[in-house]
């Protein structure tokens, strides 16, 4: 698993390499100095990188200050002191709240949630108000203790009812989300969907060392509040050369990362890496396979995907997130009145049951190989 | 039982003469008082006297459960470590006294509703260990049929509501619930447990406000071990005073490290929420373990803090030594005690062992009443419900 998600990663680096992956133009060129780094390490490069270039930003959530549950804060309150890197208390709520705050005043706020299960009563502010406040929100599952009142009615919608004269465009939401093999109801959750259903806020989500990177410098100079869900399982698991110097990959880009020709994949994150061994499963069949990152969920990169089904006629979706109502839901959609006429069979969604996130049932739960490769197979063969 | 302590004591000569005179450790119910180790700190209240009634046998089963609440966790801790037990693991040990002592002033038909260290107050709400080790590996005989883990033990019939993830969101729960015992007249209380870090949640507030509001029968009890997983209390709270924090409502601290002054608090707020309205009990208790098995507890305090409670305030010591100054049983009595229940648990969990996992089909149940929920993609790719009981 570690050298498929290796042979993952570093693929993106080589260029022109046999299975026809296409290079990203904005990161470094050869000559750049890169680092092998994983996940975490990535994103607190970039932290480090955004706190140095901007000295009115500040990183805050629970237990960031000794460097977090997942490290990728470490070094930050040594370096630029704890007026700018600090921890507060267990209350996502108020740390959303807190944040859109200080965004609303011009700063950049990167707030943790320690686990995206927990962002739920940030929720309602989040839908609020979303300057580019960066939370450091540590897992996804917290983050929806945040979702129920900051996120929604208070960031994302600030610019919009005060007329532009208020913004919290300088907040940025972090949040680990996702199945990590044990982590049960509350420490698994993806709930991307609820926050993809919000106007004024942006999704994003990295499938990769390098990407999360430039993704998150992008994510917190973006002057809208971001919610930027990191995959929790590739923390320590990816590994990839990383450039090192400061370096933004665009958002509201979906990327090709593998090309082919009978049916195109979409997702995002951790699911990228169990849809690629997919892909080369069904390449073994005969079944060329395009795979598409979508990297940024609000607003997502319509055109590309667009593009991709006009030329192979068969769209497939996978997220771990339970199928009723995840954004593969909203893909599916949007593609069927675009390309209603050059689909050669109906849209595959590969997701999580709809039941609550289990424990001990996990491997029944998740959208594996093996139910992407069935899905491929079934949708070619329709 | 008395015989074979009569026969097994080496030094009776040298033994006080009432002690020769001692009955049977099972049938004692000889009332004893006994003093706590602090006097109660009151916040808009008379605090209970110091003086707790209670009996030998009382005393007896206190050090006896406690025992077995410690002997369950740190075999808790073992299985974890050879991954029979997956996923979080929060663990109790230091904490009994408060599971303890307020099993002895209340009945099963008051509510206990606590957070995610849930495994002793399960047990001491009449749960068995064998319930406890199948739901901690997964297993179907467990309380929650395999299907919770460690964070979710429920059991209904002893008003026990488990068992949650999310911090502080169960104690709006805890107030609904005594909601519903005011308004069916049950004379019975709730007892909604959270931690410190807890403690700083919105959602605390809003729930004693409406409690205050309604005069409900809920009792807020604070378990502070004084770390909010690694943060210590003074760096989370502006005021570490946790039973001030009701403002308006009255608060007791208690030394939570002694099962007899845990007792006499929640008997008192007991009798407090049924008469007046909410009550909020701070517990100042310690856990040696880290906030669960992915902690080592020892990153942001000393050794020797922790080594240190367990000599000074350790809860199982300090009945130990009431056991033996009582003269209620001697030394080796109460090791072979121990010797039972190390047994007892090693049982316990060669039986859990042997449970098998739940059907796969358990994966669809308890969604919804019936129907929904089932949804899962077959080869076919065609959606496919699986067929529900």
């Amino acid at each position: 698993m570690a050298s498929l998600l290796g042979r993952f990663c570093r693929k993106l680096v080589v260029p022109g390499s046999a299975h026809g992956s296409r290079m990203i133009s904005t990161t470094a060129c050869d000559s750049e100095a890169v680092k092998s780094l994983n996940l975490y390490s990535a994103i607190n490069q970039a932290l480090h990188i955004a706190l140095e270039t901007d000295p009115r930003s500040y990183v805050f959530g629970e237990d960031v200050g000794f460097g977090g549950v997942f490290r990728c804060t470490t070094g930050l309150a040594e370096r630029f002191g704890k007026n700018r890197v600090f921890n507060t208390p267990l209350c996502e709520q108020g740390i959303v709240g807190f944040g859109i705050g200080l965004a609303a005043m011009g700063n950049r706020a990167v707030v943790e949630i320690q686990f995206a299960d927990y962002i739920y009563p940030a929720f309602d502010q989040v839908k609020r108000v979303f300057p580019t406040l960066e939370f450091d929100f540590s897992t996804a599952e917290f983050l929806i203790r945040g979702f129920n009142s900051q996120i929604v009615n208070e960031a994302a919608k600030f610019r919009y009812r005060s007329g532009n004269q208020f913004n919290c465009g300088g907040l940025t939401i972090r949040a680990p989300y996702g199945a990590v093999g044990h982590g049960g109801h509350y420490h698994s959750q993806s709930p991307e969907a609820f926050f993809c259903h919000v106007p004024g806020i942006k999704v994003v989500i990295p499938r990769s060392p390098r990407e999360a990177k430039g993704l998150l410098l992008s994510s917190i100079r973006d002057p809208n509040p971001v919610v930027f869900f990191e995959p929790k399982w590739l923390y320590r698991q990816a590994v990839e050369e990383v450039p090192e110097h400061d370096y933004m990959i665009p958002l509201s880009q979906a990327e090709v990362i593998r090309e082919g020709n009978d049916i195109t994949l979409v997702g995002w994150g951790a699911q990228l890496t169990v849809m690629e061994q997919a892909c080369l499963d069904a390449e073994k069949e005969g079944i060329s396979c395009e795979l598409i990152d979508l990297k940024t969920l609000l607003p997502w990169d319509k055109e590309t995907v667009e593009a991709s089904v006009k030329k192979t006629g068969r769209l497939l979706i996978s997220h771990e997130a339970p199928v009723t109502g995840g954004f593969g839901a909203e893909i599916s959609a949007t593609i069927l009145e675009r390309c209603f006429l050059k689909l050669e069979a109906p849209v595959s969604r590969v997701c999580g049951l709809d039941t609550p996130f289990p424990l001990v049932f996990e491997p029944f739960y998740m959208p594996t190989k093996n139910k992407i490769l069935d899905a491929i197979k079934s949708t070619v063969n329709y | 039982m008395a015989l074979s302590r009569l026969s097994s004591r080496s030094n009776i000569i040298s033994r006080p003469l009432s002690a020769a005179f001692r009955r049977s450790i099972s049938t004692d119910t000889t009332p004893i008082t006994i003093e706590t180790s602090l006097p109660f700190t009151a916040h808009l209240c008379d605090p209970p006297s110091r003086s707790v009634e209670s009996s030998t046998q009382e005393l007896l089963s206190f050090f006896r459960t406690m025992a077995l609440m410690r002997r369950m966790e740190i075999a808790a801790d073992s299985l974890y470590k050879a991954k029979l037990i997956r996923g979080f693991c929060h663990l109790y040990d230091g904490q009994e006294a408060v599971a303890i002592g307020m099993e002895a002033a209340i009945t099963k038909k008051d509510a206990i509703i606590t957070a995610y260290r849930d495994h002793c107050i399960f047990l001491g709400r009449g749960g068995s260990l064998y319930e406890v080790f199948a739901e901690l590996m997964g297993r179907q005989d467990g309380c929650s049929r395999g299907k919770g883990g460690s964070m979710h033990f429920y059991k209904k019939d002893s008003s026990f509501y488990g068992g949650h993830g999310i911090v502080g969101a169960q104690v709006p729960l805890g107030c609904g619930i005594a909601f519903a015992q005011k308004y069916s007249k049950e004379e019975a209380v709730t007892f909604a447990m959270y931690g410190d870090g807890a403690a700083n949640q919105g959602q605390l507030f809003e729930a004693l406000n409406i409690s205050a509001l309604w005069d409900l029968p809920s009792i807020l009890v604070c378990e502070n071990n004084h770390y909010g997983m690694g943060t210590a209390e003074w760096r989370a709270a502006k005021s570490p005073s946790y039973y001030k924090r009701g403002d308006y409502v009255p608060g007791l601290k208690v030394d939570g490290m002694d099962a007899f002054a845990v007792k006499q608090a929640c008997k008192f707020a007991k009798e407090h929420a049924l008469k007046n309205g909410p009550i909020i009990l701070e517990m100042d208790t310690y856990r040696y373990h880290g906030h669960s098995m992915s902690d080592p507890g020892s990153t942001y305090r000393t050794r020797d803090e922790i080594s240190g409670v367990r000599q000074e305030r350790d809860p199982i010591e300090r009945i130990k030594k009431l056991v033996l100054s009582h003269d209620l049983a001697t030394e080796k009595e109460l090791k072979d005690m121990e010797k039972e229940i190390r047994k007892e648990v090693d049982d316990a969990i060669a039986k859990a062992k042997d449970c098998p996992m739940p059907e796969p089909s358990e994966l669809f149940t308890n969604v919804y009443v019936k129907g929904f929920g089932t949804e899962s993609f077959g080869a076919d790719r065609k959606e496919v419900k699986a067929a529900l009981p």
